[in-house]
């Protein structure tokens, strides 16, 4: 097998050919604002995890999905990880709240 | 206490640490350039370590080195003067010999 430990992180593109930069201005949605101050109170109230931890759950994210979701699609996988590592939620947890969310959401439809 | 002082050449280690599962905070490019120490920023955690929620292990001085931008990318055709400066913890530099050294 050929294994090159020398290589790049997929994410450490500095000095690559990013293409065109989207300038637009764009607005947060609200499940944005919510993981963003999510993230607030886990790294500073509750120092549950912290902001390197964030970006390592990052970086680890497969290279099509880390240049497939948005910004805050790749912090939400990264939390939701390191929250399943450190043991503050179960995945039977996790699993449970989200069918409910589901099941919320058909039902406003 | 600092290692290196202002001015002081430093080579920045040529490691490849495989990511992930690590973090490192020292950009791919910029490994094994020799640039020159632009300010000591002062000591704070170590990324490599709270990355895995180890917030209380010791603290490591943190420097800002300048670059030649020519001596970081092959075929750099920008001006002489152009540098780039990256913050860099002091356990990823080592002493450099001064360039022209007498």
């Amino acid at each position: 097998m050929d294994r090159n430990f020398t290589a790049r992180g997929n994410h450490d593109m500095g000095g690559l050919d990013g293409g065109e930069i989207n300038r637009d201005e764009h607005d947060y949605a609200l499940w944005e604002k919510r993981i963003d101050a999510m993230m607030m109170l886990l790294t500073n109230k509750l120092q549950i995890m912290t902001v390197d931890q964030l970006r390592k759950g990052i970086e680890a994210l497969p290279p099509d999905a880390y240049e497939n979701m948005t910004y805050y699609e790749r912090w939400i996988a990264s939390v939701t990880n390191t929250l399943l590592d450190e043991g503050v939620i179960t995945a039977d947890e996790l699993a449970t709240k989200m069918s409910a969310i589901e099941a919320e959401a058909s039902e406003v439809g | 206490m600092a290692r290196y002082s202002v001015g002081d050449k430093v080579k920045v280690r040529a490691a490849f640490p495989p990511t992930p599962p690590t973090h490192v905070r020292t950009p791919h490019y910029i490994r094994g350039c020799v640039g020159t120490i632009e300010r000591i920023c002062g000591e704070f955690g170590n990324p490599e370590e709270l990355a895995f929620g180890r917030r209380y292990g010791p603290k490591s001085m943190l420097y800002r080195v300048r670059f030649r931008q020519a001596d970081v990318w092959s075929g750099y055709d920008g001006a002489a003067e152009d540098h780039i400066e990256i913050e860099i913890y002091e356990f990823w530099l080592e002493p450099a010999e001064r360039e022209n050294a007498a």
